[in-house]
């Protein structure tokens, strides 16, 4: 097990080696650039000549790049020019990264909370009419476009509830820690802050969970008809044992390994589905900064930005993977 | 009074735009406590169908049980599901066909077993897993506290089988159905399979009904046999007399197609004729009359009505006259 976690690791080094030579690229081969985006269309010749010069642009891209690995190495992944012009690009991560971690861990909690729960019970109610109005609602869950329901639920609900649309958190006088918003809170004793980061997690939490919410709630309502066929249940059955120890024991532990695989895949459609959510509601994450940043061409936050969401994905699914270890002895002993 | 008295039971498959599908037509039998009753047929006869309608296991949409199985005085049927519930796996048990896909596969043995003794004796978990060990020792599992923390997968086909016996067995029931508990194992794990269960239900008193394709297994365990064709019952009586005199043509047939040890090199086979797709509905017509080596035509025109013989069971218009040899040769 440990070997096979470090040789994934390895393997993980390589993944971002490559991609963030082909990143390079890609960016670079955007039409416009950093220059125009800082400068506009009626900047002089001369300007623009300056500004690629002291951005380093004027190199051979291969030169660049090598410039850029030597720089990561010590730490500095360059400065932006266009999310928070002459910030590092490290600490635009920094502050912006456990946003969306946040806002991403609240979604996937919600799409399993809730997808989970009813995939088991149309499951069990096969044909019935819950059955066809969750499946029906599922399909509407993905089909829905997700800035679509963000407005709805921006412009909407949060009145009708009296819940915050705009932001991270109220301007507040919290003490900043680890720079995830409801564990500072928990951390330093402010827990009106905590309370406070949570309620502006609720609507862009909900936006963000309804593509994962319907894949899970398909894939659990799948996984668990599959289940109930099995022999192993009907025995659970002859043994006069309680429904509920049978819905646990039985048939969701069994039925958990490719709900588990789905949310392992998910955490990629969270990342790009942030993008949209974020810029909806002001919300300070990595998806308002890689939007932002690729209407002004800013290299260095993207290149990191895009990275990190990668080794989170790697790693994510890494983690499923050993989960499957613990789900299922078979692969535990093999 | 017997233990469990079948009257009359049948089981109706309903699917939406489909025609109602008999499964199981009228069947009666009674199992006396500690008697062995074999339910014999081919696949596709209803047996287990029937093991699954007394056990109350039949999905509850779909499928439409009538009759009655009166086990101890109360008729099962008409019990709520928590009622039913508390019968099953303490006074009713079973076991299945497939030892490995009827255990769970992320469950250890040990849970698997406890967990029926928590249920039903209401014991705490470690002296359920002391009770556990005793219950796999006796089935003759070896290393039972090994065994107890490992997984069905790694344990071989037979022990899986003796877990799910010492499962059923868990709680003392007074009736065992066993549904063709040796058809996927090997044929010289059949045989001790079988004979710990002769030797567990005699120790214990339970009654057992034995749901078997195999002739061989009844001879060696039934004291009664119910030979079922297409949900009913065609042929009943005592096992020796059974085999001695059969006088369905189906079961005549069946004991005809047993391969002989004795027999000389190269004789050829005798199966029945056709397979069970042949069946025609019981209504005015025998179901077997298609495959019947015997069939008038008053077997296609009038459905046969169940015959008292002596204590013998007969549905049948022209019954094998005792002492027919087996039916003409048919190359395999």
């Amino acid at each position: 097990m440990l070997r096979y976690t470090i040789r994934r690791l390895v393997q993980l080094v390589g993944v971002v080696l490559v991609l963030s030579m082909l990143l390079f690229a890609w960016l670079r081969l955007l039409p416009g650039g950093p220059v125009s985006a800082l400068l506009g269309e009626r900047a002089t010749p001369e300007s623009r000549e300056a500004l690629t010069k002291q951005l380093g642009l004027d190199q051979p891209i291969f030169v660049q790049y090598f410039k850029f690995l030597g720089r990561a190495a010590t730490g500095d992944f360059g400065v932006s020019t266009g999310v928070q012009p002459g910030d590092s690009a490290l600490e635009i991560f920094l502050q912006r990264f456990p946003a969306t971690i946040e806002l991403s861990f609240f979604a996937i909690l919600i799409a399993i909370a809730v997808g989970v729960p009813l995939g088991y019970l149309a499951a069990k109610r096969r044909g019935g009419w819950f059955d066809n109005l969750s499946v029906i609602g599922s399909l509407i869950g993905v089909a829905v476009p997700v800035f679509f329901l963000a407005y709805l639920l921006k412009d909407v609900a949060s009145s009708a509830l009296g819940l915050p649309s705009q932001g991270r958190q109220d301007a507040i006088d919290a003490t900043r820690v680890t720079g995830f918003f409801t564990l500072d809170g928990l951390i330093t004793g402010e827990i009106d802050a905590t309370l406070n980061a949570l309620e502006h997690l609720i609507l862009p939490a909900i936006a963000l969970a309804t593509i994962p919410f319907a894949v899970i709630f398909r894939i659990t309502r799948a996984a668990v008809l599959d289940v109930l066929d099995e022999d192993f249940v009907r025995t659970a059955e002859s043994k006069g044992l309680t429904a509920p120890v049978i819905r646990r024991r039985h048939v969701l532990r069994n039925a958990m390994l490719p709900v588990v695989t789905t949310i392992g895949l998910q955490t990629g459609a969270l990342l790009s589905g942030a993008v949209l959510t974020e810029k909806v509601f002001s919300f300070a994450g990595v998806g308002q900064a890689l939007a932002i940043g690729f209407e002004r061409r800013d290299y260095p936050v993207l290149l990191l930005l895009i990275i990190m969401a990668t080794i989170v994905y790697v790693v994510v699914n890494l983690l499923v993977d050993l989960s499957y270890a613990l789900i299922d002895p078979r692969i535990r002993t093999r | 009074m017997a233990l469990l008295e079948v009257r009359d039971l049948s089981v109706v498959f309903q699917r939406k735009g489909e025609a109602p599908f008999h499964a199981v037509d009228g069947v009666s039998f009674d199992v006396e406590p500690g008697q062995t009753v074999g339910l014999v047929g081919e696949s596709g006869c209803g047996k287990s169908v029937t093991s699954l309608a007394i056990m109350g296991l039949l999905p509850k949409r779909g499928a439409k049980v009538t009759g009655s199985v009166t086990y101890d005085g109360t008729d099962l049927l008409k019990l709520s599901d928590k009622q039913m519930r508390d019968k099953r796996g303490s006074e009713l048990g079973m076991v299945f066909q497939d030892p490995l896909s009827s255990l769970n596969p992320v469950v250890p043995i040990g849970l698997q077993v406890t967990e029926v003794l928590e249920r039903h004796r209401g014991l705490a978990r470690k002296e359920a897993m002391i009770e556990a060990k005793d219950l796999l020792d006796k089935v003759g599992i070896p290393d039972p506290n090994r065994r107890l923390k490992e997984y069905p997968h790694q344990l071989s086909g037979g022990m899986r089988q003796r877990a799910l016996i010492a499962i059923a067995l868990a709680c003392r029931p007074k009736l065992l159905i066993a549904d063709e508990p040796t058809t996927a194992l090997d044929v010289t794990i059949q045989a001790q399979i079988l004979s710990l269960m002769k030797e567990l239900v005699q120790d214990l008193g339970t009654a057992l009904v034995m749901i078997t394709h195999d002739l061989g297994v009844v001879a060696g365990l039934c004291d009664e046999v119910n030979v079922l064709y297409g949900g009913k019952v065609v042929e009943k009586a005592m096992r020796h007399r059974l085999f001695a005199e059969p006088r369905h043509p189906y079961t005549h047939g069946l004991l005809a197609s047993i391969p002989r040890l004795d027999a000389p090199r190269g004789e050829k086979l005798t199966p029945i004729k056709g397979s069970v797709a042949d069946n025609i509905p019981w209504t005015s017509a025998c179901a077997f009359a298609p495959r019947c080596p015997n069939a008038l035509d008053v077997c296609r025109s009038v459905t046969p009505a169940e015959e008292d013989q002596l204590g013998r069971l007969l549905r049948c218009h022209n019954p094998v006259v005792p002492g027919t040899p087996a039916a003409e040769e048919v190359p395999v």
